[in-house]
């Protein structure tokens, strides 16, 4: 296990440097300058610019460069937020996107899984339609629909929430449930279709045959199989969700990281794009390794590789 | 067995709530909503700030959100009043030498930094020497100085050491600026933001981090900037009362958050969370008869270039001035902006520049030089296509991507090869980057442009223009057009009328060349409290003036 895991980090140092490798020549081929005033300088006046910002280096050293300071844990300046580190950046603006997506996906899930359940077990009965039917619209309606809905209604007409900002506990009430919404239609899909194929196949027959009580086989034999699909779908979800959601971010006014990195990109900021990039792999990655443990434990059939020892 | 794994299962949650968790541990604790209600009389307004403040260090500063609160939270030699008249700031009178290339200022001495030291001459000559300085890596220091102060250039360029730059102390309360060329507008130029003044201790402290947060700031203006750091999107404006005129400031705050959805913002301002909102085209028709609903003319340009060097028929003068005159402008404004922006029939903008004498405004007096007019376009098409010798022209429009620019940019192809028989326009919108990069190189025939002011004088729309210029980049040349200008930076430098005289005559052969066809002068939309008062808008340098503002009541 011990090795698998090392292995499994070695690997991850490697996808990142990959990433780290990719995105910053991908970056390099942006259009435009980090320059704000580009329109009034002159060429030479551009160059003295950018010379500060070690731009006129030939792009492998500033490729060998930027990995040093990678190495030393250094991300370097951004150059839109004059002298301000990215890494502050990046702990100042992650903060709010991972408490709501946090939330979102917990109560989203919890709740997904809860209607999938409702529907399966109801299969092809009332309850299922419904939930069928709210997991489609779920899935289909984007969330700042969903979004600019709940401001309307529940923090302009009605008042019970902050129309927008952030602060407070009861300023994340309005962007959680619009950001649940999809990953609780999602969780909703998989755990309905997978229990009613798992309640239809034969060890269940069995089960029942064995008098075991209706609860026991749903819960213990027919809910535990089906988990494994929603943990697959959950991971890459969890990164989207954490990470921030761009529009939720823009509509609640949320000082969060996804409207952040757009921005970044617009303004050409390279610094700061690569470390939210990086950031983000960093998350998946760990994500997915974790992913990955789950799989063994949920279900014994599958097996990491690696238990030789 | 089972019991073990199912715990197992519940660390494993466990890590990943924690792992996600980690960074939102520090969040949600600062701020909070805005306070609407103001305590003790204090009196409060709450604005909205459409990005975080990028920088709050002077040399680097390039742009509106810096420009704004360092507007607010210092002072330069002068600030302008509400009809745009430089009055006195740190600097209470000046002189200049006969040749007008010598300026001295007398400055006051009982202006103090937030951290009790005097302002004195030296925070200027330390500040403007950054400015250019190429160390510092400035964009508008170089931009702002160039040409204008001695040895700005040449200073940035590393040719000679900074303390040859123009500008000496000759003791702590007297400024001497020498000027590379007499700068009829220089007064106005002293309030811009690239020419604030600078601690020097307390800026080599700070260092690196210097201008991150407010900590790391020093403020000598009406206000200080509290509560904020590079990536805030909530900050404050407070009264300084160690400003020297403290008791001319009224405002004990003013609240700053970041909002950009155009919607959010609206619903802040109806549920009475900010005092003031811009409004969007889409949502003008719904509120233009709200009665807090206001127009605020800005002194930006929009115009068409026409590319005299990718395309032969742009280098025909009849073939320009039929697209000049083939679109309608007030659809354009009315229509498709629908934000309270005008039609413009001239480069020089508006409200901008007054006549040296009769302090008329320069636009009204140089009058409609280029209307819309579908006959008489046509007649110079037809003219054009003949001495080209052809019977249909195609022509590519550049222009910008955002959502208002494609609709605009959809309307002017449409006007134009209707309008126009025999044009193709096709259309080609990019980012703004790469329409910069293409004017750059050339690699446009039409290009829906515009300009904003860099100082109080319509030269700095005329002199894009000349011959080879930086801003030219479309291959126009007219060495009468050239000579008028250069006269009035050279020449006629100290004399303001016969200045103003050249570049009546200046735009009025730019428009008879059809050298760039305007469309807009941009105005916004807003809905403004009735407990907003005072609050004006400049026509150059920082946007909102806040020194002489107020609160009113609410109704």
């Amino acid at each position: 296990m011990v090795r698998y895991i090392g292995r499994r980090v070695f690997y991850m140092l490697i996808t990142l440097f990959v990433i780290a490798t990719l995105s910053f020549f991908l970056m390099k081929m942006l259009p435009g300058s980090p320059l704000n005033a580009e329109d009034k300088l002159s060429e030479e006046q551009k160059a003295i610019v950018l010379e500060k910002y070690g731009l006129n280096d030939p792009v492998p050293i500033q490729y060998v460069k930027y990995l040093g300071g990678l190495v030393q844990g250094d991300l370097g300046i951004s150059f839109k937020f004059s002298n301000y580190p990215v890494t502050e950046i990046l702990l100042d603006r992650m903060g709010p996107s991972a408490q709501l997506g946090f939330q979102a996906l917990l109560v989203g899930t919890i709740l997904g899984v809860l209607f999938g359940l409702i529907a399966a077990i109801s299969h092809n009965g009332f309850l299922d339609y419904t939930s069928t039917i709210i997991a489609v619209l779920g899935t289909s309606i984007p969330n700042f629909v969903f979004a600019a809905l709940l401001q309307i209604v529940f923090a302009v007409n009605l008042g019970w929430f902050p129309v927008a900002l952030w602060g407070e506990f009861e300023h994340t009430v309005l962007p959680t449930i619009a950001l649940m919404i999809f990953p609780m239609a999602t969780a909703a899909r998989f755990v309905r279709t997978e229990m009613v194929e798992v309640m239809g196949s034969s060890y269940i027959t069995t089960a029942r045959a064995k008098g075991i009580s209706e609860p026991a086989i749903v819960f213990k034999h027919g809910f535990r199989n089906s988990l494994i699909p929603l943990i697959t779908v959950i991971g890459p979800l969890a990164v989207s969700m954490l990470t921030g959601s761009m529009v939720i971010e823009q509509i609640f006014a949320i000082p969060g990281i996804g409207e952040q990195f757009v921005n970044s990109v617009f303004a050409n900021d390279y610094p700061t794009i690569m470390g939210t990039t990086l950031l983000f792999a960093f998350l998946f990655v760990v994500i997915i390794l974790i992913i990955d443990l789950l799989y063994g434990l949920i279900d014994p059939r599958i097996r990491i590789s690696g238990g030789k020892s | 067995m089972k019991l073990k794994k199912l715990s197992l299962l519940l660390v494993f949650g466990l890590m990943v709530a924690v792992l996600v968790a980690c960074g939102g541990s520090d969040s949600g604790t600062q701020g909070g909503g805005t306070d609407t209600e103001s305590a003790d009389g204090e009196k409060v307004l709450n604005f909205i700030n459409g990005d975080a403040i990028p920088s709050m260090d002077p040399s680097l500063a390039t742009d509106t959100y810096a420009f704004q609160f360092l507007g607010e939270s210092m002072e330069g030699l002068y600030r302008l009043d509400k009809d745009a008249n430089p009055v006195e700031g740190i600097a209470i009178d000046h002189e200049v030498s006969e040749d007008a290339l010598t300026w001295t200022f007398k400055l006051r001495e009982d202006a103090v930094w937030s951290n009790g030291d005097p302002v004195t001459a030296h925070d200027f000559v330390y500040a403007w020497q950054r400015a250019v300085d190429p160390a510092t890596g400035s964009e508008y220091g170089p931009y702002m100085m160039g040409g204008v102060i001695k040895n700005a250039t040449e200073v940035n360029t590393g040719d000679v050491p900074v303390e040859e730059l123009g500008v000496t102390a000759p003791d702590d309360y007297t400024l001497v600026v020498e000027l590379e060329n007499p700068t009829p507008y220089f007064l106005s130029l002293t309030t811009f933001g690239t020419f604030l003044p600078l601690n020097q201790t307390f800026v080599e402290e700070q260092g690196d981090s210097f201008a991150t947060s407010t900590d790391t700031l020093v403020f000598n203006g009406p206000f200080t900037l509290e509560n904020w750091k590079s990536t805030s999107t909530e900050w404050s404006l407070v009264k300084n009362e160690d400003y020297w005129d403290a008791e001319t400031v009224q405002l004990d705050k003013v609240n700053f958050t970041v909002v950009k959805d155009a919607q959010t913002k609206v619903n802040l301002y109806e549920t009475g969370k900010v005092d003031r909102t811009d409004l969007t085209s889409d949502l003008v028709d719904q509120y233009a008869s709200h009665p807090d609903y206001m127009i605020q003319p800005e002194t930006s340009v929009f115009y068409l270039k026409m590319n005299q060097t990718r395309n032969e028929a742009l280098a025909n003068k009849n073939i320009r001035a039929a697209i000049a005159k083939a679109y309608n402008k007030e659809a354009i404004v009315n229509e498709i902006l629908n934000n309270g922006s005008v039609a413009a029939n001239g480069l020089v903008p508006a409200d901008f520049a007054p006549m040296p004498e009769s302090g008329e405004d320069f636009r009204e007096v140089s009058g409609d030089l280029v209307t819309y007019d579908v006959e008489a376009a046509k007649e110079y098409w037809a003219k054009g296509l003949e001495e080209l010798g052809v019977d249909s022209i195609e022509l590519e429009l550049l222009g910008d991507d955002s959502e208002s620019a494609l609709t605009m940019n959809e309307y002017l192809a449409n006007q134009l090869s209707t309008n126009l028989p025999g044009l193709s326009v096709t259309l080609r919108n990019v980012p703004f980057e790469q329409r910069l990069d293409a004017d750059t190189n050339m690699d446009y025939d039409l290009q829906v442009s515009g300009w904003g002011p860099d100082y109080l004088d319509p030269n700095t729309y005329l002199n894009l223009w000349v011959t080879d210029g930086g801003n030219n980049k479309m291959g126009y040349s007219n060495p009468e057009f050239d000579t008028l200008i250069e006269e009035a930076a050279t020449t006629l430098a100290t004399d303001n009328v016969a200045r103003y005289e050249n570049f009546l005559e200046a735009e009025k052969i730019l428009m008879e060349d059809a050298a760039i066809a305007p469309i807009y002068q941009r105005a916004k939309a807003y809905l403004v409290s009735p407990k907003v008062e005072g609050v004006y808008y400049n026509a150059f340098g920082f946007d909102w003036e806040f020194k002489w503002a107020s609160v009113g009541s609410a109704e």
